[in-house]
């Protein structure tokens, strides 16, 4: 398998769809904040299922049903552990967003006209537009922190904005553009003493380290199967004790005690109040196939490497002129994980990140589902390039090779600009 | 495509886009969005006697969606309105001299969108 950065043997030989193709080429994956590629225990465990175990859960009393189930509440515990909950307070979900609308849409009776949410400008539209829509049925209201001039976290202001008209804080664990982490472990027990509910999306997290629910303190916290490894589709939310009664978003089978034929009764402390209908089983197994590769690995020296790979694509990028990185650099001393923006001087950035597809890098272009950072930034559209687990640096060569030959591509000469050509952010 | 996409043609257009900018008195207006990258098209149009008589056009974006922009508006210009809100996505394609893969007709035909509901625009006279 290739080497890596340190020398060690890398992970890589575990993932299938970044292996050599036929002629000998290999694509050079920079988009895990976008989804991760799945390693072959992950592939093996679906199909697997599918093959072998495949039967309704909760249901069926033949020895098939009662194996599918005893494997879905396996995947439970097994993604419990990724972070620290205890299964009975896990519930399976569609992904992060379907789990943050479960935790708005479920508050929605708690909250009253006067009452507000506080949001920060580094949240993913997941964790803005649920709660818009909340607004709009309570008449509560949204209220954002500021940020520091490197567009961290203003977190004094945050905490400013903290009042006892605030019921609810919902905040990312790690910034999906800057690929900070937020420092919730000063955020989180203030927000407790104020007696606000702490909702975190980790779906940006929990790929790169291992979280603890209950060191948070937080009240739920959202995340996907599919940036960790898992299959598309599938999420968990761990709820609190103190929200497990809350309001299920979806009803129907498989959530109730008793139907009758004008009422029900709606199971009451465990997750199934929450999983109404048939689950993604699959799904569900194939990200207890995930949790269980992620624990099985040395997740703080991966991380590491991680880093180490960030670091080297900063360097090696920010050395190319007409190259702009965006965000704190690695030398500003934040907790984070490897994502790195960048711009070319007059290269939209989906031209740019075709050019490199077309190179078979691949990136993300555009505003990743965060606009109101992105306006805060003043930045129209961004490049990302986002590092994991199987990246070398034979990946980061690629980058800079593709890079070097889109701007060359656009050759040296400026974009003519009329007086008027950029229409600024504050007009839209 | 996708070399085919960035030939010469293209990013000379961009580099040097034609009908840019904005009239001063137009006749029909627009301005549009696409929302996954942020690109933005503005565009006025000066119509009479059913024919477009000039364009212009300004705005954020990529290369695929100025070129395409540029070369749109120096079409239309001196045609019949009713000829104009006929064409669709094939006519970007066939000036452009190649297609754009799905995600990337989305900025192709960002022009195109952009005179239709201009010429719909409620200043008609």
């Amino acid at each position: 398998m290739a080497e890596d950065a340190s020398g060690s043997k890398g992970l890589l030989a575990d993932f299938p769809a970044l292996a050599p193709a036929p002629d000998g080429t290999r694509i050079t994956y920079l988009d895990s904040a976008a989804t991760a590629q799945k390693p072959q225990q992950v592939i093996d465990a679906v199909s697997g299922f599918y093959e072998r175990h495949n039967a309704n859960i909760n249901r069926g009393l033949y020895a098939l049903g009662l194996e599918a189930t005893k494997l879905y509440e396996e995947a439970r515990a097994d993604v419990a552990r990724l972070l620290g909950a205890p299964p009975k307070h896990v519930i399976f979900t569609a992904g992060t967003t379907d789990a943050l609308n479960m935790v708005a849409y479920g508050l929605a009776d708690r909250l009253r006209e006067g009452d507000e949410i506080l949001l920060t400008p580094h949240e993913h539209h997941a964790n803005i537009v649920p709660w818009q829509q909340i607004v709009l049925r309570t008449g509560a209201r949204i209220v954002y922190c500021g940020l520091n001039d490197d567009f961290t976290i203003d977190v004094a202001d945050l905490k400013r904005k903290m009042t006892d008209r605030t019921k609810v804080l919902a905040i990312t664990h790690v910034s999906n553009v800057l690929g900070t982490v937020t420092p919730l472990h000063e955020i989180v027990p203030y927000a407790k003493s104020k007696g606000i509910i702490v909702v975190v999306d980790g779906a940006q997290a929990i790929p790169h380290f291992p979280v603890d629910v209950y060191a948070l303190g937080c009240d739920a916290y959202a995340c996907s199967a599919h940036k960790a490894l898992g299959p598309t589709g599938i999420g968990v939310l761990y709820l609190s004790d103190k929200l497990m009664g809350m309001a299920p978003y979806r009803t129907g089978g498989d959530m109730i005690d008793d139907v009758t034929e004008q009422s029900a009764e709606f199971a009451r402390d465990e997750p199934r109040r929450f999983e109404a209908g048939t689950p993604n089983i699959a799904g569900a197994v194939g990200f207890g196939a995930a949790a269980r590769y992620l624990t099985t690995i040395d997740r703080g020296r991966e991380l590491e490497r991680e880093l180490t790979l960030f670091r080297k694509a900063w360097d090696a990028l920010s050395a190319i002129p007409r190259v702009t990185l965006h965000g704190p650099s690695p030398d500003a001393g934040y907790e984070r994980v490897g994502i790195i923006e960048f711009t070319i001087d007059n290269v939209h950035p989906h031209d740019v990140a075709q050019l490199l597809g077309d190179a078979g890098v691949c990136i993300r272009s555009g505003k990743h589902c965060a606009h109101p950072l992105l306006r805060r930034m003043g930045i129209n559209a961004l490049n990302r390039a986002s590092f994991y687990l199987y990246n070398t640096e034979a990946d980061i060569d690629a980058l800079v090779a593709a890079v070097k030959r889109a701007i060359a591509r656009f050759d040296t000469q400026p974009k003519p600009r009329t007086e008027d050509a950029h229409i600024p952010e504050a007009r839209r | 495509m996708n070399d085919a996409l960035y030939r010469e043609i293209i990013l000379e257009e961009y580099k040097h886009p034609k009908n840019h900018g904005r009239l001063e008195r137009p006749t029909h207006v627009a301005r549009i969005r696409n929302s996954s990258c942020g690109d933005e098209l503005h565009v006025t149009l000066d119509v009479a006697d059913d024919t477009i008589r000039d364009v212009r056009f300004e705005g954020t974006g990529c290369a695929v969606s100025q070129a395409a922009a540029s070369l749109f508006t120096e079409r239309i210009k001196g045609l019949a309105v009713a000829d104009v809100q006929r064409m669709d996505e094939e006519e970007i394609v066939r000036l452009l001299g190649a297609r754009p893969n799905p995600m990337r007709m989305k900025c192709a035909v960002l022009v195109l969108r952009a005179v239709a509901d201009a010429l719909e625009d409620k200043r008609q006279k």
